[in-house]
């Protein structure tokens, strides 16, 4: 009997250490481009029997949109749709993209394409305010990761989850394009930079309270320049027709 | 025999030549065919621009940014006239004024330009203008400023290249994260409709263009130009093999030239300046000015507009107060946003901030965003944030880039602690030469640039966790490593 048993733990352990060594997969990555789960899955508040179409103004604002492209490319006009849903709605829903695909006169599908695709549209609902927080290398090297701790240890939220009082949502982004103001925090649409853990915590209160703080940078500079003095720039610009050719 | 003899003596002529090259390489920096021929003026130094000649005045938006504002620094001055001169004359004071592409790639933009006239005339179909905002290489903040404090200066930048090339429309791509510079830019285009700057006959020059803004919703590979053109479609930025290039069929099947914020807003000044005016500033074959934005650790991180040719060290020691702790403070440098190799700090005290310099440098001018690096840096570290970056944006759409940024990303993030073998880093830097120029677009060069400079230059630093792994491994379990 403990012969039979050994016999067939052999054939079973061997490979599994030869795995360890030699064996790898080819392929690693998963599906997912948007960090969110690519799939949809009905569920009580995200199903396609929900109903949803444009208030009367945004219906104008989206008609407006879709003048901008050429008729036969009404279909361009996706993007700046599905955004205009979500701010309506709070958060990309299945009904949204059916909304939106049905107004464009294209098939459902190129719209989920699309809104799987592109990391801004929220496919599950996000907090009042949606904090996101760039982690890449510039904002790094100037501390970023010590912010996500404290948003972390203030908030008691992990990237990717929301408060539980529906207030706010984690996310960790790429590059924000602010990396002169390096860390940066976006909440909803407006950039918080030049931060620190006390700038963040009071950042944080302050929405927590109804309060919605003054963007840009929080250190005391206006925006891209350098602390203190000005290198360049420092007098009024000159005016038109300054050093303009004469031949023109 | 005799001929035998030959051989061997131009053999020995070619290995005598070979050495006395390889002994020339090593004084001398590595010259390519595209290196600038040497400087007339060797003497002359670069980097001391004055305010006079700088293009964008409201940087730091200290000023009004709308149209009134615009107006009185200068903005939409002769307009008309410039666009009357017709195309020839405009794309021929680009050509002199040896403006190249300002989104990374460098190409020069009065024949990039020229593309969309060709012989033959027009065909019928619509030309767009498409203008690439989609800014997001780590480290690169230029075009931001541009949209928020000058947004009149791209706008009329659009007018004079759309006219450049007889297009009928410009597109201008933002991305979706910009909101209130949207929202700038939005205003400004109303405020240039309404004064009949735009629209049907522009400026009273007969001429008929409209400016779009498209926001982006989020995606690094839209920055790229056929992406960017998938995406205003209505697609996922996706890039498209060429040929055909967009010049032949781009957006909506018409011909297209997409080009740089910076690129497209400088245009009106050179024009109104002269090309020559332009061509004066910084070396042969790299003129201009240009916004350099340095982030990381230095004391005063800033985005200033300065010569093209400023040695690397001049612009951080003048406008950023130096780098944190002191030059000797420096680890390294990554010279051109997050997509070219990194420089250590030997080469960083001499490089100057150029197309050909820093080509030569084995790294690139890429966007000009400078990212400094003290000796407090993780530097593994930071190149494998930058690997975890690419692999989050890749578009899946090419096996080498799809795959390999997430192999890339792995090993990085095993060598960040140090649990690899010394093998492997020669495995990771073969594999990103083969993910390297076998994908559509350039996105997978840009993933394996940072790893090869990363190898190139600190290996050591590499080899010592590796090392310190193991070290610390053979201590915690003694039993474990003698087996």
């Amino acid at each position: 009997m403990l012969r039979i048993l050994s016999r067939r733990l052999v054939p079973l352990a061997r490979p599994r250490s030869l795995a360890a060594q030699s064996v790898r997969t080819i392929s690693n990555t998963s599906v997912a481009r948007s960090d969110a789960l690519f799939v949809h899955r009905d569920s009580t508040d995200n199903n396609a029997t929900i109903p949803f179409e444009f208030t009367p103004e945004n219906l104008k604002r989206a008609k407006e949109i879709i003048k901008k492209y050429p008729p036969q490319y009404k279909k361009a006009a996706t993007i700046p749709l599905l955004d205009l849903a979500q701010r309506q709605n709070g958060w990309t829903s299945i009904s949204t993209m059916n909304y939106v695909a049905n107004l464009l006169e294209v098939p459902p599908m190129r719209v989920y394409e699309v809104a799987t695709f592109y990391t801004m549209f929220n496919r599950q609902p996000v907090g009042k305010y949606f904090l996101q927080l760039c982690t890449t290398t510039p904002c790094q090297l100037c501390g970023s990761d010590s912010i996500l701790e404290t948003i972390q240890n203030h908030l008691g939220i992990k990237p990717g989850q929301t408060t539980d009082d529906k207030l706010f949502t984690l996310v960790e982004v790429e590059c924000a394009g602010a990396c002169v103001n390096a860390p940066v925090l976006a909440v909803n649409d407006d950039y918080y930079e030049d931060l620190t853990s006390e700038t963040t915590i009071k950042i944080l209160d302050e929405l927590k309270k109804g309060n919605v703080p003054k963007a840009g940078p929080q250190s005391g500079r206006q925006n891209c320049e350098p602390h203190g003095e000005l290198t360049t720039l420092r007098g009024e610009p000159t005016g038109p027709g300054f050093r303009v050719r004469a031949d023109l | 025999m005799l001929a035998t003899k030959q051989l061997t003596v131009s053999a020995l002529k070619r290995s005598s030549l070979t050495a006395t090259a390889v002994a020339a390489r090593s004084v001398q920096p590595r010259a390519t065919f595209a290196t600038a021929a040497p400087d007339p003026s060797p003497n002359r130094t670069y980097g001391n621009l004055s305010d006079e000649d700088r293009i964008f005045t409201n940087l730091y938006g200290k000023h009004d940014f709308r149209l009134a504002g615009a107006l009185k620094r200068g903005d939409w001055y002769k307009t008309k006239e410039i666009i009357l001169k017709g195309h020839d004359w405009i794309i021929n004071e680009m050509k002199t004024s040896g403006l190249r592409g300002r989104g990374g790639a460098g190409f020069p933009s009065g024949l990039k330009w020229s593309f969309m006239n060709k012989p033959g005339g027009p065909d019928g179909r619509p030309r767009y203008l498409v203008v690439n905002a989609d800014e997001g290489e780590p480290g690169t903040c230029k075009d931001r400023e541009i949209m928020r404090h000058d947004p009149h200066k791209l706008i009329e930048g659009c007018l004079v290249a759309g006219r450049a090339m007889s297009a009928n429309a410009a597109y201008i791509y933002i991305r979706g994260e910009f909101y209130n510079e949207a929202s700038n830019l939005q205003e400004a285009i109303n405020e240039a409709y309404k004064a009949g700057l735009i629209g049907k006959n522009a400026c009273g020059s007969g001429y008929d263009f409209d400016v779009y803004v498209h926001r982006g919703a989020g995606a690094y590979i839209c920055g790229e130009e056929t992406a960017l053109i998938e995406s205003i479609e209505g697609k996922q930025g996706k890039p498209r093999l060429k040929p055909p290039f967009p010049a032949d069929v781009g957006l909506f099947g018409c011909p297209t030239t997409v080009a740089n914020v910076e690129t497209v807003a400088v245009a009106p000044t050179i024009l109104r300046r002269g090309g020559s005016w332009f061509a004066g500033l910084g070396r042969a074959r790299n003129s201009g000015t240009k916004l350099f934005c340095i982030s990381g650790h230095v004391n005063k991180p800033c985005t200033v507009e300065e010569e093209m040719s400023i040695p690397l060290r001049d612009l951080i020691d003048k406008h950023c107060g130096g780098v944190r702790g002191g030059w000797d403070n420096l680890l390294g440098i990554i010279p051109g946003g997050s997509s070219v190799p990194v420089l250590p700090k030997k080469i960083c005290e001499e490089v100057l901030m150029d197309f050909d310099s820093l080509r030569d440098a084995q790294s690139g001018l890429g966007t000009a965003a400078v990212i400094v690096m003290d000796k407090s840096t993780d530097m593994v570290q930071a190149i494998s944030r930058l690997s975890a970056f690419y692999k989050h944006e890749s578009c899946g759409q090419c096996t080498p880039c799809r795959e390999g940024t997430g192999w890339l990303a792995n090993m990085m993030a095993r060598f960040e602690t140090g649990n690899a073998k010394k093998a492997e880093i020669d495995m990771i830097e073969e594999l990103s030469r083969q993910i390297e120029g076998h994908t559509i677009c350039a996105l997978g060069d840009a993933a394996a640039w940072p790893v090869q400079g990363l190898i190139r230059h600190f290996r050591p630093e590499i080899e010592k966790k590796i090392d310190e792994f193991h070290a610390r491994r053979r201590l915690e379990e003694p039993v474990a490593a003698q087996a």
